[in-house]
């Protein structure tokens, strides 16, 4: 059925999150009221000149460190001129000749968990655009300059990415990235991560590609699939009837889960890049590209490493814990402190991670110290409770108070193992006496029914018995 | 190299520049002159010349990342042609989606 091998590259821009804008000292903050963050160089007024800001730099180059791109320590900015309104300028400052990282590799994995390296073409600096709104009513566009200016990074890949999958899963591991590295939020809805995709599909055996239609405005991981997948389907019943693609540059529709041409004469596209001469060349030198070396954090490949020899954790597992920058260093912290590594991977990938989801927090901003998940690890570890006890009524208030502890809690709540129960015995004679017919089905084989005797000890005595000791005893009585 | 009605055309249009017809000869005439003079510089030997793009010997002119610029909205809008308050209004450019 496949007759044609899709090829994809993609452009990703990511806004960085300094406090201030690439070339000049407005704020740079999504959100605020409506051409708020705003000054006489953002507006483009005459006379007006900008001045790079040093952080966003420093944020490029981390970005390529981790891409093992090269870094050039020698770089300009360049105009690309065109009028559109959300453009004060009539030019946007980017770098067209000396972008500041070049080349470079991300691994992601594919659907199977395979691995597969995607190369990229380069990294380079430039400004963001203001942000048009255009109501369907009216005759007018209007015209927010609050983002005019915030710095962007975009990221080019090479034409390499087979399927719409691998395309997300490269987005994904994006967003890590950057989110590991704290240079942006890579928030696909507020637009601090965007991506246009270059598709192409060709006969199967055919080395050259066809020809690259460029499809824009998806605005999530989604969308960007949905739209992948459109195309490919698109161009595929092209090519079948005889017809040849069209290059050009299309638009993602949400509703239709369309693309629809933008209709514009892309011959007119004429960007004259020249070098800008407002600003002045920059020069990175290795003393500094080794400072900023030394600011780049444990990334997720790392910790994955770690979690999987150091701690001796399923791969499955290290993926989960190692989503978020917050989440790994706190199950680290755990298993450093607690040295149960199996307990630690239990309690974050099972009832922590459903709070989390349900909260759609990170573990940072809860209440739940690594010394209070440790505290509780310990009091399980200890049988002085069991862990579904201490999952369903210690934790979510560990979660929502700020200084309760573990073993306080248990004895305020009445939740901890009763040593004292002796008469665990009675209780299970009681059962047994209670259902007879499970009994004989027990003993007939139906093993699974000890879940259920188990399930109501518990009930019985308020789950406040070992949970171990429970079991073997019920075992032994429905055995005997 | 020449420059045509066409170039000149082209050039105008990216420039958001209205010729009238009556302008077209002489700016023709202008543009080529110019190119002529220019031209000149092609006599000049130039090999194992770093080409300078920046007419300073600054380097790394950075700011420190700080948010102390501000233009209060007002004042921002105050010079636009058009705005309503808020936000700065210009005529409609996105063409509504064909069916």
């Amino acid at each position: 059925m496949l007759k044609y091998k899709p090829t994809i590259g993609l452009e990703v821009h990511i806004q960085l999150s300094t406090r201030s804008k690439v070339f000049c000292a407005d704020k740079n903050e999504y959100g605020s009221a409506a051409n708020t963050n705003i000054s006489e160089i953002s507006l483009a007024h005459p006379g007006t000149l900008p001045v790079l800001n040093k952080t966003a730099i420093e944020h490029a180059i981390k970005m390529g460190f981790v891409c093992k791109s090269s870094i050039s320590q020698e770089m300009f900015f360049d105009r690309k001129n065109y009028f559109y309104p959300d453009l004060p300028k009539g030019y946007q400052l980017t770098q067209d000749k000396t972008p500041i990282c070049v080349g470079g590799e991300i691994q992601i994995r594919d659907g199977m968990g395979k691995f597969k390296t995607i190369k990229l073409t380069k990294i380079h600096l430039e400004e963001d655009a203001g942000k048009l709104i255009h109501e369907q009513t009216s005759s007018f566009s209007m015209v927010d300059f609050n983002r005019a200016g915030v710095p962007l990074i975009e990221l080019v890949t090479e034409p390499v990415i087979e399927n719409d999958e691998d395309a997300v899963s490269l987005l994904i591991e994006l967003r890590k990235i950057v989110r590991y590295l704290g240079i942006s939020d890579g928030d696909m809805e507020k637009g601090s991560l965007r991506c246009d995709a270059n598709v192409s599909i060709a006969p199967l055996g055919l080395k050259e590609l066809g020809k690259k239609v460029e499809v824009k405005n998806m605005n999530s991981f989604r969308h960007v699939q949905k739209a992948i997948q459109y195309e490919i389907k698109r161009q595929g019943s092209i090519l079948e009837k005889g017809n040849e693609v069209i290059s050009e540059t299309r638009l993602y529709d949400v509703d239709s889960g369309e693309t629809y041409d933008m209709r514009t004469k892309e011959e007119l596209n004429d960007y004259r890049y020249f070098p800008e001469p407002d600003l002045c060349p920059f020069y990175i030198s290795q003393e500094w590209l080794d400072q900023i070396r030394k600011q780049i954090p444990i990334l997720p490949s790392q910790y994955i490493e770690k979690f999987i020899h150091q701690y001796a954790i399923a791969e499955n597992d290290a993926l989960t814990l190692t989503e978020s920058r917050e989440l790994a260093q706190f199950f680290d912290q755990v298993c450093e402190k607690s040295g149960n590594y199996k307990a630690a991977v239990n309690w974050l990938i099972g009832p922590c991670k459903s709070y989390l989801n349900e909260m759609n927090c990170e573990i940072n901003e809860t209440n739940l110290t690594v010394d209070r998940l440790t505290a509780l690890i310990e009091i399980v570890d200890q049988n002085r409770v069991s862990f579904s006890v201490a999952s369903s009524e210690i934790l979510p208030h560990l979660f929502s108070d700020k200084t309760a502890n573990p073993l306080d809690l248990g004895i305020k709540l009445n939740l901890l193992i009763d040593e004292s129960i002796d008469q665990i015995e009675n209780f299970v004679e009681e059962l047994i006496k209670k259902y007879p017919e499970k009994v004989a089905a027990y003993k007939n084989g139906k093993k699974g029914l000890l879940g259920m005797f188990m399930g109501e000890l518990m009930k019985e005595t308020g789950g406040k018995i070992d949970p171990k000791k429970a079991s073997e005893t019920i075992k032994a009585a429905l055995e005997s | 190299m020449q420059i045509t009605k066409e170039t000149l055309e082209k050039i105008a249009h990216l420039a958001r520049l209205e010729i009238k017809p009556e302008e077209e000869a002489g700016l023709l005439n202008d543009l080529n002159e110019i190119l002529v003079w220019v031209e000149k510089l092609n006599e000049v030997n130039t090999d194992g010349v770093e080409p300078i793009i920046h007419m300073t010997r600054e380097i790394n002119g950075f700011r420190d990342d700080l948010a102390t610029n501000a233009l209060a909205k007002a004042d921002g809008l105050k010079l636009a042609p058009d705005h309503d308050g808020n936000f700065f209004r210009v005529p409609k450019v996105i063409k509504d989606k064909s069916k």
